[in-house]
């Protein structure tokens, strides 16, 4: 009993001191690692020159009913489309129910201006650019894998998962609108 | 020379692996059971600091080089656009760039250690040579970094060091030219300087590789010079060095950071941080502080082609060294006269260091050429003589009776 408790003991110190400066000699040195390593990954995140463009204001006074623009926002294209009381009221009669990512028309636009639609003009399949006024549901249709999206810009048919992404964005007035 | 320990993995797959592809057992005999003479000072650590600086420049300046645009119109406001915009770019930048002259501060002392103690006399006369290409490659690395930031000294420490090549007979303004990609320091220039400064880490790299590979034949020299006789005068690479170049890279980085952090423009030029003005030439024109001494030996002689010949004929000549100093004694602690004159020879070349720095007139222009003329005095005439003439003091006999006589 003594022997055995003597041996554990006198092994027990020897491990002891050792193990607190692996230890410590271990984690000082991963402290260190991880401050070296995240300056070289976070610089290649976006810098404060991208940051400081990522809002646009765009004057939309010049965009008559049926008329759309696209302007370029973070890299990407944003349709800003005046649509016409029919694509409207085609837009607020569909079932929800029977949409793959169901949302109303009303979610996606503001009140007070329903009749225009901004959103981001990225196909939410595999990001090519779909193309406006076409496609059988009258909206925009991506040339690349024929995703069909609705006049308020739902997707209704084709491999795409979920709808034209609707950004940021605010109704400065009546004639500018801020995106971001 | 063969490991005292031999290779033996436990784990599957490295044995697996190392049957097609022995990786792990050339990196074991590399970094492991690597014998070294057990009396190797601190100073045999600054190869492996070298290293760790090469690592270094080659990381930050990749991720630079991301955010970097080599153009003329660009260049400059890029640079600006990383010390102010990119994230962690300033830090980035001032590692870069004080990396670079801590590269040089670890390579001297190096080069230095082994003129001291015969690192470059055979059986290591490739070794030493292979080093040398190594300097130069880290000096033309560094020339065309320091272009990159298309500041006023950029342009214009371009502009000099170009024209050097315009010294040549016959064939200097083609060579020029041929630099330029014009008929001044321009877009071309630039583009190309930027191609070959990301080009030459990678063959000085390469270089280091095979100056490790021409160590590990013969083996470290050491501080008695004298060969190892057995394994009682060895201990392994791991754990003695690199426990004690662990200790020395954490007292590099601590001066190193201690720079970036509190003084990252010490070493810098405040003139460039105006962008490149092609019309016009800043009043004193200063290469980087690592190239002070050969720049001294430049301005020292009074002619153009001269000049030039002398600054390249005075790192050449350390290609001969191992030639001209034909002294059996490696070490320098066993030989009185020339341990005196080793010490010469290093304050002579800081002396042209701060001849270099200073405008060429007056009391700099006459030290400038008496310690350019001890500086081939000392390789071309001294060493020569003095390994014919000098009395050595007696060598141990092996190393371990050394080591274990002082501290009996």
């Amino acid at each position: 009993m003594s022997t055995t408790d003597s041996t554990s003991e006198h092994h027990g110190e020897g491990v002891k001191r050792r193990d607190f400066l692996f230890i410590a000699a271990g984690g000082f040195g991963a402290v260190g690692a991880a401050t070296v390593v995240w300056p070289l990954v976070d610089n290649l995140n976006p810098s404060a020159d991208v940051l400081a463009l990522s809002s646009i204001e765009v004057d939309i006074s010049k965009v008559q009913v049926g008329q759309s623009i696209r302007v370029k926002w973070r890299g990407k294209p944003v349709f800003i489309r005046h649509r016409t009381d029919e694509e409207v009221a085609k837009a607020k009669a569909v079932d929800i129910k029977e949409l793959k990512d169901p949302q109303t028309d009303a979610d996606r636009t503001k009140p007070g201006h329903e009749a225009w639609l901004v959103m981001v003009g990225v196909c939410t399949h595999l990001g090519c650019i779909p193309l406006g006024e076409q496609g059988e549901f009258g909206g925009w249709f991506c040339p690349c894998h024929g995703s069909e999206y609705d006049t308020s810009g739902r997707i209704r048919k084709g491999p795409a998962p979920l709808n034209l992404e609707v950004p940021e964005y605010a109704f400065l007035n009546d004639t500018r609108v801020r995106i971001g | 020379m063969t490991s005292t320990r031999p290779f033996e993995p436990k784990n599957g797959f490295v044995k697996w692996f190392d049957r097609q592809l022995p990786l792990f057992s050339v990196m074991h005999g590399a970094l492991v059971a690597y014998p070294t003479p057990k009396n190797l000072n601190y100073w045999w650590s600054f190869g492996s600091l070298a290293g760790l600086m090469l690592g270094v420049q080659i990381i930050t300046g990749i991720i630079l080089a991301m955010h970097y645009t080599p153009h003329t119109a660009m260049a400059f406001a890029s640079v600006e656009h990383i010390m102010r915009d990119v994230n962690y770019g300033w830090l980035l930048r001032y590692v870069h760039a004080n990396g670079a002259s801590f590269f040089f501060i670890v390579v001297y002392i190096h080069i230095f250690r082994g003129l001291y103690y015969g690192s470059y006399k055979a059986p290591r006369e490739l070794l030493w040579m292979l080093g040398l290409v190594i300097y130069l490659l880290m000096m033309a690395t560094a020339f065309m970094g320091y272009v990159l930031p298309w500041g006023q000294m950029s342009f214009w420490g371009a502009t000099v060091i170009t024209n050097l090549f315009g010294a040549i007979p016959f064939v200097g303004e083609d060579i020029r030219t041929l630099l330029w990609g014009g008929f001044s320091v321009d877009n071309p220039t630039l583009n190309r300087f930027f191609s070959l400064h990301y080009l030459l880490p990678f063959v000085i790299a390469g270089v280091a590789i095979l100056h490790i590979w021409a160590l590990h034949i013969p083996g470290s020299n050491n501080p008695l010079g004298i060969d190892v006789k057995g394994p009682q005068d060895q201990i392994d690479f791991h754990p003695y060095h690199t426990a004690k170049d662990a200790f020395m890279v954490s007292l590099l980085l601590l001066i190193f950071f201690a720079v970036v952090c509190f003084a990252p423009n010490y070493m810098g030029h405040p003139d460039n941080y105006i962008q490149a003005d092609p019309l016009v030439t800043p009043p004193h024109i200063v290469p980087e502080w690592y190239y002070l001494p050969f720049y001294a030996i430049l301005r020292s002689i009074p002619d153009k082609l001269m000049g030039v010949v002398a600054m390249f004929a005075a790192i050449l000549i350390l290609f001969a060294l191992p030639w001209l100093d034909k002294s059996k004694v490696r070490s320098g602690t066993f030989r009185p006269i020339f341990k005196q004159f080793f010490w010469v020879l290093v304050i002579d070349v800081i002396a042209l260091g701060f001849v270099g720095a200073n405008p060429p007139e007056g009391a700099w222009l006459i030290i400038g050429r008496v310690a350019t003329a001890y500086y081939f005095f000392h390789f071309l005439i001294l060493l020569p003589v003095l390994s014919r003439v000098e009395k050595t003091r007696p060598l141990p006999e092996s190393i371990s009776q050394a080591v274990l006589a002082k501290h009996a």
